[in-house]
């Protein structure tokens, strides 16, 4: 029966982007463990230019969403989709062109940010030519995945391809409107925007990477894997229709709130904090959908270690879109905008929900894949553990530097003087960024584990094939 | 089972054809965005100068930037300047420095006046930055003195022992390129930035033998120098 599987779907590709994403994974974090350690150790900058935290900040940020990311979408959106439509894979040549071009592009980032080469706009730093092949391989990937759809052997759309496309569809318009730029050489352009309408731009990007790739895309995940894994079917169909509308219509509204008491018109920022606000609905409607499927059977996760990522993960998913919404109101982003607060509300998404998320896949396809159960289960349990002690040690030190900062920039003396130098604010920091870091090396050892567990297990799986007799 | 409607006709034939599903994915989408951004392109209240035309530099003709003095209004940034500007983004200052005054009572005292949309109009690509690990830069312009900025770009610590910043010390071992600085006025003039064929046959001149530290330096000094602010004036509602 699995060997019928095999022929009759496309997973070669999908094994080699499962395992880059979880090599990217280890990357990835282990830049943000070093800049994290730049910025409670200054010395660590070394004087070289090329490691210092300014040019390997967005290095960080590029290897987390892009690399490990975007290998984690592609191998689950390439595999789900194929189970979910009873179908092949549109064309295998065409997946390969998506996985070499995305691993090349990803390569020229580790080369050239280090090197200074960037167009200036936070997760859109890579130059012109890089982004021109984003979009190649981007549409590649897209068009691939509708037209596996459209051959489907099923009568509907099964609802987690709805998050894929939404997501396909967005990020092509985010990265073409917001790169657009004047080349002024090979590896240098500058923006076509500027100032205010600049701005705005980068932020309707900037949110919607965060809405559409790490949200609408890992929800994409969440429902093919969650009830894979629990065996039981998701939990309301009325519930993710609604979410999915209300969530695609939605979030593309959010950029706003980031810019809110700048220069940007302050109808612009209301209206963005307005449907932040709003946005806790469809948030929420996705993490109950999820939560709920394991209704009846929530005895699973005390034995099922990967059922324990997936679910974890909707925790921090349905905690960090509650603070998004807080943090967008006025009042409150008074005090959080510029401070770590913001930091630490994109790690609760990013280690807790998409990391966690993806893991939880990763590992529910690598046992598919290879067609074995993982080298250790302890691992994984150890994996998991390491992952959510680093995720709420980084957390609550960044919550904490951050409130902390917003209070001390804004302090009055009693003679009506401000009362710290902003040199003060920095020094004071210095525990929590001590802190942070440590969170950070206690997520990236997870990480680690995983890698190891993954190479044992594959390793494991091709020794038995091998002395299995043909099939 | 495959025939039956479980939600609406519309919702039941979205999920049976993709293309329908794709097309309605991509106007729903595209909706947000263009409600939020393209009135800032012609909305005349977006940027102070269209009703405090002050605040621009009037230029008079044949006058080089050189001539403009602090405060006589918002212009093009000189070579130097922008080049400077140029390295500002390469070593990635505004991941820790922002450049955009709230309009608070705290901010006002620490940094100065809010900032204006206009003042960033030449800013390709803007600067306002989302963290402030270091304080905000939007009116750093005259507040310290070049030698100052020189002694803290080599060694922040050697001025701000609490400071967190990297050392800059190769900033000053490379010069200006006169082609680079040619050819990225050009591109600026081409993005509407109001640079003369006189700034552009200058600008060679200017930047030759001017190191990036000279150069990041002449940026941040003329940061938020530009406008004289008038305390007694509502820019922004």
């Amino acid at each position: 029966m699995q060997a019928s599987l095999e022929q009759k779907y496309s997973f070669e590709v999908v094994k080699w982007f499962s395992v880059m994403a979880v090599i990217y994974l280890v990357v990835g974090t282990f830049f943000g463990v070093f800049i994290a350690s730049e910025l409670a150790w200054p010395a660590l900058n070394m004087d070289i230019a090329e490691i210092t935290f300014g040019r390997l900040r967005p290095l960080h940020t590029n290897t987390v969403i892009f690399a490990f990311g975007g290998c984690a979408l592609m191998a689950t959106a390439f595999y789900s989709v194929q189970r979910t439509c009873g179908v092949r894979i549109w064309s295998e040549k065409l997946a390969w062109f998506t996985f070499w071009g995305w691993n090349l592009i990803i390569l020229s980032a580790v080369i050239t940010l280090p090197l200074g080469l960037t167009q200036g706009k936070e997760y859109a730093e890579l130059e012109w030519p890089i982004d021109i092949a984003i979009a190649v391989v981007w549409l590649s990937y897209s068009i691939n995945f509708i037209m596996t759809v459209h051959n489907r052997k099923s009568s509907h759309i099964y609802v987690s391809n709805w998050f894929f496309m939404a997501m396909m569809i967005m990020i092509t318009y985010l990265h073409v409107v917001n790169s657009l730029a004047i080349p002024v050489s090979a590896f240098k352009s500058y923006s076509v925007f500027s100032g205010v309408q600049d701005a705005m731009i980068q932020w309707w990007w900037g949110h919607n990477a965060v809405g559409f790739y790490l949200t609408a895309g890992f929800l994409g995940m969440m429902y093919y894997f969650v009830p894979k894994q629990a065996n039981r079917p998701v939990y309301s169909y009325r519930l993710s229709v609604i979410h999915f509308w209300s969530l695609t219509f939605g979030y593309v509204w959010l950029g706003a709130h980031h810019l809110q008491y700048t220069a940007l018109p302050d109808w612009t920022g209301s209206l963005g904090a307005a449907v932040s606000l709003a946005m806790i609905i469809p948030s929420w409607g996705g993490a109950i959908n999820g939560m709920m499927t394991l209704s009846g059977a929530w005895d699973k996760l005390r034995t099922d270690y990967v059922l324990r990522f997936l679910i974890v993960s909707l925790a921090f998913y349905a905690m960090s879109t509650f603070e998004g919404p807080v943090m967008a109101a006025k009042t409150v982003n008074a005090l959080s905008h510029y401070t770590d607060w913001t930091i630490g509300h994109v790690h609760s998404g990013a280690l807790g929900w998409v990391a966690m998320v993806a893991s939880g896949a990763l590992y529910h396809m690598i046992m598919k894949l290879w067609r074995t159960e993982m080298y250790s289960a302890k691992l994984v349990n150890l994996h998991f553990w390491l992952a959510t002690v680093g995720a709420v040690v980084y957390v609550i030190a960044m919550w904490v530097s951050g409130i902390m900062q917003g209070l001390m920039w804004r302090d009055y003396d009693e003679f009506g003087t401000l009362t710290y130098t902003f040199a003060e604010s920095v020094a004071a920091m210095h525990p929590y960024y001590v802190m942070r870091a440590v969170g950070g090396m206690i997520f990236w050892s997870g990480g680690a584990t995983m890698l190891f567990n993954t190479i044992m297990t594959i390793r494991m799986a091709n020794a038995a094939n091998k002395s299995a007799p043909a099939a | 089972m495959a025939n039956q409607i479980h939600s609406t006709k519309l919702q039941d034939k979205t999920e049976r054809n993709v293309f329908l599903m794709v097309g309605i994915l991509m106007v729903l989408l595209s909706v947000g965005g263009i409600v939020e951004i393209v009135p800032l392109f012609y909305l005349k209240d977006t940027m102070e100068h269209n009703k405090y035309p002050e605040v621009m530099w009037n230029r008079k003709e044949g006058q080089t930037l050189e001539s403009w003095k602090a405060g006589d209004g918002i212009r093009p940034y000189t070579a130097p300047e922008l080049m400077g500007r140029m390295v500002f983004i390469r070593e990635g200052c505004y991941l820790c420095h922002s450049q955009m005054i709230r309009p608070f009572r705290d901010e006002k005292e620490r940094y100065g006046h809010y900032s204006l949309a206009s003042e960033s109009m030449y800013d390709h690509p803007f600067q306002w930055g989302s963290k402030r690990t270091g304080p905000d830069l939007a009116r750093v312009g005259g507040k310290y003195s070049n030698e100052w900025h020189y002694r803290h770009l080599r060694g922040p610590r050697n001025v701000v022992p609490e400071s967190v910043m990297p050392n800059y010390p190769w900033l000053e071992k490379s010069l200006l390129d006169p082609k680079e600085t040619v050819n990225t006025m050009k591109a600026m003039r081409m993005l509407n930035v109001p640079y003369t064929d006189a700034d552009i046959a200058d600008a060679p001149a200017q930047v030759k033998g001017v190191n990036e530290l000279q150069a990041l330096v002449d940026y941040l000094q003329v940061l938020g120098t530009m406008v004289k602010l008038d305390d007694n004036k509502a820019y922004r509602e």
